[in-house]
């Protein structure tokens, strides 16, 4: 996983600020365009990238998400300082939301943003601390052959 | 289904979109108004139909690649969104229609859903 890394760049996501939400998101999917990855990885990146980034938009006061392309796998690492999540296995479950009336009016809650992470991911963890924020690890290979002999 | 005749059956108005671009060829369809659910069960390629008029439904759509998009009831994209739509080239429409109204009159005209056109019909 070290190494020879094509690409690592790191962008700062703001809570709250929903004018701005999605942007690092954007940004990312233009990246791995550039870089001539294959559509079907950038769609499942950018879900994933997307979904966290409104996560830690809605529910944390900031946070980091960090992109890294090797000639293996996309990388993406988020940690934000936030109120962290309490339930992880409960939060994980499709339809499972505390997502206010505003959010929803915005167009989210629906529960389904972290599934849908891990769904899109080959590799997935979740870690959190209450009180002081939530981490995210995802992994997606850029050969499936890679996944079976990790 | 060509964009032009979806503008056409929903008399929508074309917020955004090239002359080019209205002869997109449409071959599915999806209608939510929370984008992690079209996130969650979108396809590439699709028409979005949404209620929602943020620019987070024209973050989704270019997120999920969609081809373009339908806002009901008359919504009408912010100006961030709209900015979005043309950067990244996802034309935009909009129909006084309701949401059910809208899907109704496309399914009917043969423009499937994701899941008829993808899981159900292969049982
Ligand atoms: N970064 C985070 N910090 C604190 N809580 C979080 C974070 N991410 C998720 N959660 C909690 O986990 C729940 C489930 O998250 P998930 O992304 O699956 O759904 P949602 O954000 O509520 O709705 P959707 O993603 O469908 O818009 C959230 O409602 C929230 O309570
Ligand atoms: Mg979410």
């Amino acid at each position: 996983m070290s190494g020879e890394n094509v690409l690592s760049q790191s962008f700062e996501i703001i809570g709250g600020n929903f004018g701005r939400a999605g942007k690092a998101s954007t940004t990312v999917k233009d990246i791995l365009k550039e870089l001539g990855i294959d559509p079907s990885i950038i769609r499942r990146t950018a879900i994933a990238t997307y979904e966290a980034e409104m996560n830690v938009v809605m529910y944390a006061e900031k946070g980091e998400m960090t992109l890294r392309v090797t000639p293996e796998m996309v990388h993406l690492h988020l940690q934000d300082q936030g109120p962290g999540i309490p339930d992880i296995k409960l939060a994980m479950k499709e339809g499972y939301s505390t997502a206010t009336p505003e959010m929803r009016e915005m167009g989210f809650g629906a529960g389904m943003g972290l599934p849908n992470i891990k769904k899109n991911s080959d590799l997935f963890e979740i870690s959190s601390e209450v009180g002081k924020g939530t981490r995210l690890e995802i992994v997606i290979y850029l050969n499936p052959k890679v996944k079976a002999n990790p | 289904m060509k964009l032009r005749e979806i503008q056409r059956l929903l008399q929508a108005e074309v917020v955004w979109g090239t002359e080019a671009l209205l002869e997109t060829n449409i071959e599915c369809a999806c209608s939510a108004d929370l984008m992690s659910d079209v996130l969650a069960f979108g396809q590439p390629g699709q028409l979005l139909l949404t209620g929602l008029s943020n620019a987070q439904s024209v973050r989704t759509a270019d997120i999920l690649e969609a081809k373009a998009i339908v806002y009901v009831r008359g919504k009408w994209p912010d100006e961030e969104g709209l900015e979005l739509a043309m950067v990244k080239g996802i034309p935009v429409l909009s129909t006084k229609r309701m949401m059910y109204e809208a899907c109704g009159i496309l399914y009917t005209h043969g423009l499937l859903g994701i899941l008829v056109s993808d899981t159900i019909k292969k049982e």
